[in-house]
């Protein structure tokens, strides 16, 4: 019983210590994340046709002037949408890296949800449907009804492969 | 030479208009003598079209300008490999080898016509039908062999930079096999469906040719990301860039060929699902060169824009109709013979797993092409990156994952609670032991959801890591009991004895390494800072110094780079020489990538430019965790697959001499003899 508590106790403190290393590892840099993760959002207008951060055109003025854009709207304190907003108005729509989910943009949001969503019902449906009407087992030209399937099932579990 | 060029190329286009004119009538007359010259003159193209490529060759080793292709695209100083790679550099010459390709694949399937006559003598009239079509196309709209106008210049604009890269030589010819390569298999099933082929034999013939082809493909688009992460000098191997998506999408649809094919070989259904997956998969491959080369999309690396998209829109739409024409004529020949039972079985996983991969194609598809649409319905052009793309295929890819641990152990029509229980029981607890850990080790997936997908790939990968584990462990381990000999070699026969499904193992094998590598992704850094004589910079646990930069000047080039010493806690380990080249003849920059890789992570250096003030280096320094990964992972799906194309090592000749058999052995044995009977392709007969 000793044991069974002292076990108890052990474990409680493994995982309150776990716990805690992993709420103060959240924290990280935010700033340097947020800016990377806007900075993704956006694409650079040189014309190289990449995300902001990964325009690899060598001397590239235009994504430099955009970073240090980037890094401006951020001190000034806006927030996420106005300084996309501030770069939507500057350079038009197509700066942004994704459609936004406002007016038409949304279908492309959309459209793969509701196409996942179709084929699976489609799958379900047609499984059903096919069970309802019962299995069609015409008998093998080599082996008797079944028998090759039975053959199979015997193979894997007595082979275990 | 260019004139001889432009006559063979004539000559490549008569050969196919009559191989197919002359083989259709061959086919309405059941005419075995003109059948036999219209298989031929299809042989005859792949001398004429060869030619006309080595004519092309020729002219950039020869530097002769006189040709315009070979003015805008190479240059005297340009090196040897580099001047052959010309050859598919620019819009004329990668149709013609195109054309080529196309060519080569029509001899083997001429060369192979005793697999079944008939079959082959139809397929031969369809792949004559494409080649007409691409022979059109170099002879008429992108002629290679086109001569420059006015003065013919002392030396030419020389190859894009970008191009200048051992992988740039070997990467377009793979995709290009992949791509041409589909069209095999279409033509098998245009032409099974024509002459309502009877029995299975088309199929297995097909699946075969797909394979071929979907080795070439994955390796192309491996070796373009990697070309892509080299070069490129962003620091990332995928963009979701139009080209690299256009490879991507007949590339998943023939993955789905590739496992619903065996629900047609083992149970005789989807019939219908099949014909129209190699059909999608040739129109895609299609679709996509169309994409590329007619500028309908903004794309970083696709060819300059030309007035040929019209053509491939024809060409598409009339591949489309025939296919339709002769699908409604002839549905009823596609009837599956048996009906799926229980959706827990083999049979649904493949389903399942076809249907994700179609949407994964439809969301490629649909991203790729919303820019256009929305332009035509709101007037504004909007783009699709990286964002939308992962946000959209990530769930996808998982799910993806978790039927390829799920699906390989379900047994085909039903199966049991119970065997669920016993096959996943280890696994499941195997990978949510390895998630636990991962997250006690500092992997948060609530903080970002890029680290909840991360975990959840690498959870994921464990489980089909351990079912395959378990797959070959227990074969193995019967085998090697039954033949007294060690697991290893036991595994070794497993595979031998039915390469297709433990090929098929090594695949999955391959692809969640990759995945894994995938997975590092989340873990990012990246740094970039100014560097002079003595300066450091800090990314994780590496600390660059700079010993010194300096400059080089080489006949096709200049170029600047660093010299930088690299130590990992507080110990030297490598220098490594980040360099940016300025090419004389095109007059464009381009950086050469310094990359350190180890299984855990890279350490990528970019040598941006200079500091126009003082003249001091700019390093860009990314640490990509577990990239290594992805390329490991692509060498185990080219070995798996190679394995899957293998033949079966014959189940008569690995059992003992006749002696009394325990029920084991008896099974054994009539499993070997029902697959051997049922399947001639596997035990290597076709």
């Amino acid at each position: 019983m000793r044991i069974a508590r002292k076990m108890y106790h052990r474990w409680a403190a493994g995982l309150l210590l776990a716990s805690a290393l992993l709420l103060m590892g959240a924290a990280g840099d935010p700033t340097g994340q947020r800016f990377d993760r806007l900075g993704h959002n956006l694409m650079c207008e040189c014309g190289c046709g990449q995300v902001l951060l990964e325009c690899n055109h060598v001397g590239c003025s235009t994504s430099e002037q955009m970073r240090q854009e980037l890094k401006l709207s951020m001190a000034r304190g806006d927030k996420d949408d106005v300084v996309l907003a501030g770069f939507v108005a500057k350079y038009g729509p197509a700066v942004l890296s994704a459609p936004t989910t406002t007016g038409f943009n949304r279908v492309a949001w959309i459209m793969p949800v509701v196409i996942f969503f179709a084929a699976l019902t489609a799958v379900v449906l047609v499984v059903r449907a096919w069970k309802k009407r019962g299995p069609k087992d015409p008998p093998d030209s080599s082996a008797g009804p079944g028998e090759m399937d039975e053959f199979r099932q015997r193979a894997r579990e007595e082979t275990a492969l | 030479m260019p004139q001889i060029g432009s006559f063979t190329l004539l000559l490549g286009l008569a050969l196919s208009v009559y191989a197919f004119v002359a083989g259709l009538y061959a086919i309405v007359r059941n005419d075995d003598r003109l059948s036999e010259t219209a298989r031929r003159a299809g042989i005859a193209i792949f001398l004429a079209v060869t030619a006309a490529s080595a004519v092309l060759v020729y002219s950039a080793f020869t530097n002769d300008f006189s040709v315009a292709y070979i003015r805008q695209h190479s240059n005297r100083a340009l090196p040897g490999p580099y001047k052959f790679a010309a050859l598919w550099s620019g819009q004329e010459g990668s149709l013609l080898f195109w054309c080529w390709l196309l060519a080569a694949y029509g001899l083997v399937l001429r060369m192979r016509h005793k697999v079944d006559t008939r079959l082959v003598a139809h397929a031969s009239v369809v792949i004559s039908a494409v080649q007409i079509f691409f022979l059109i196309l170099v002879n008429f709209a992108a002629h290679p062999f086109a001569m420059t106008t006015g003065t013919i210049p002392a030396d030419g604009n020389g190859l894009n930079p970008l191009l200048q890269y051992p992988e740039m030589v070997i990467h377009p010819p793979m995709l290009y096999l992949g791509y041409v390569g589909m069209t095999v298999p279409f033509c098998f099933a245009l032409a099974a469906l024509i002459m309502k082929y009877p029995g299975e034999k088309w199929i297995h013939i097909t699946r075969r040719w797909t394979m071929v082809g979907w080795l070439f493909l994955t390796c192309g688009i491996f070796l373009g990301s990697y070309w892509a992460y080299k070069v490129l000098g962003w620091g990332g191997w995928w963009g979701w860039d139009p080209v690299e998506n256009a490879s991507l999408l007949p590339w998943l649809t023939g993955t789905a060929f590739l496992h619903s094919v065996m629900m047609q070989e083992k149970r005789g259904m989807m019939k219908v699902w099949n014909m129209w997956l190699i059909f999608s998969t040739f129109l895609l491959a299609i679709f996509g060169t169309f994409l590329t080369r007619s500028g309908v999309v903004s794309s970083v690396h696709a060819f300059a824009e030309s007035d040929i998209g019209p053509y491939f829109v024809y060409f598409l739409a009339l591949t489309f109709a025939t296919c339709m024409f002769f699908f409604v004529r002839n549905r009823k020949h596609l009837e599956s013979e048996h009906k799926l039972e229980s959706l827990v079985s083999r049979e649904s996983s493949f389903l399942f797993n076809n249907v994700l991969l179609l949407v994964a194609a439809f969301a490629v598809l649909w991203g790729t092409l919303f820019p256009v649409l929305s332009e035509w319905v709101t007037g504004h052009k909007v783009t699709v990156g990286p964002p939308f793309f992962n946000k959209v295929n990530i769930p996808i890819a998982l799910f993806l994952l978790l039927l390829t641990a799920v699906g390989p152990l379900l047994a085909w029509r039903k199966t049991s609670a119970e065997s669920i229980r016993k096959n996943f029981l280890i696994p499941a607890v195997i990978a949510v032991a390895v998630g636990v850990g991962l997250v006690v080790y500092g992997i948060k997936p609530w903080v970002e959801i890029s680290y909840f997908y991360s975990l959840m790939t690498v959870m994921l990968s464990v489980l089909v890591a351990a079912t395959i584990g378990s797959e070959f462990i227990r074969g193995g381990l019967v085998i090697a009991r039954h033949n007294g000999s060690n697991i290893f070699h036991g595994m070794y026969l497993l595979t031998r004895r039915n390469t297709r499904r433990y090929g098929g193992y090594v695949v999955h094998l391959g692809v969640i390494v990759t995945m894994i590598g995938f997975a590092g992704v989340a873990f990012y850094q990246n740094t970039e800072q100014e560097l002079g004589f003595g300066d450091k910079m800090a990314i994780g646990p590496y600390t660059l110094i700079c010993r010194s930069y300096t400059q080089d000047d080489k006949p096709n080039y200049s170029s600047e780079w660093a010299i930088l010493d690299i130590y990992k806690n507080g110990k030297q380990i490598t220098t490594m020489y980040p360099e940016q080249r300025f090419y004389k003849a095109s007059g464009q920059p381009a950086t050469i990538v310094a990359n350190r890789s180890t299984i855990m992570e890279d350490l990528y250096l970019v040598y941006t430019g200079k500091n126009p003030e003082n003249g001091r280096p700019i390093i860009k320094a990314h640490l990509n965790p577990l990239v290594w990964w992805i390329w490991a992972g692509a060498h185990f799906i080219l070995v798996g697959t190679i394995i899957a194309l293998l033949p079966n090592m014959q189940g008569k000749n690995q059992r003992p001499a006749p002696r009394e058999q325990s029920p084991r052995e008896q099974a054994r044995a009539l499993l070997d003899d029902a697959e051997e009977s049922r399947s001639p392709v596997e035990a290597g007969s076709d």
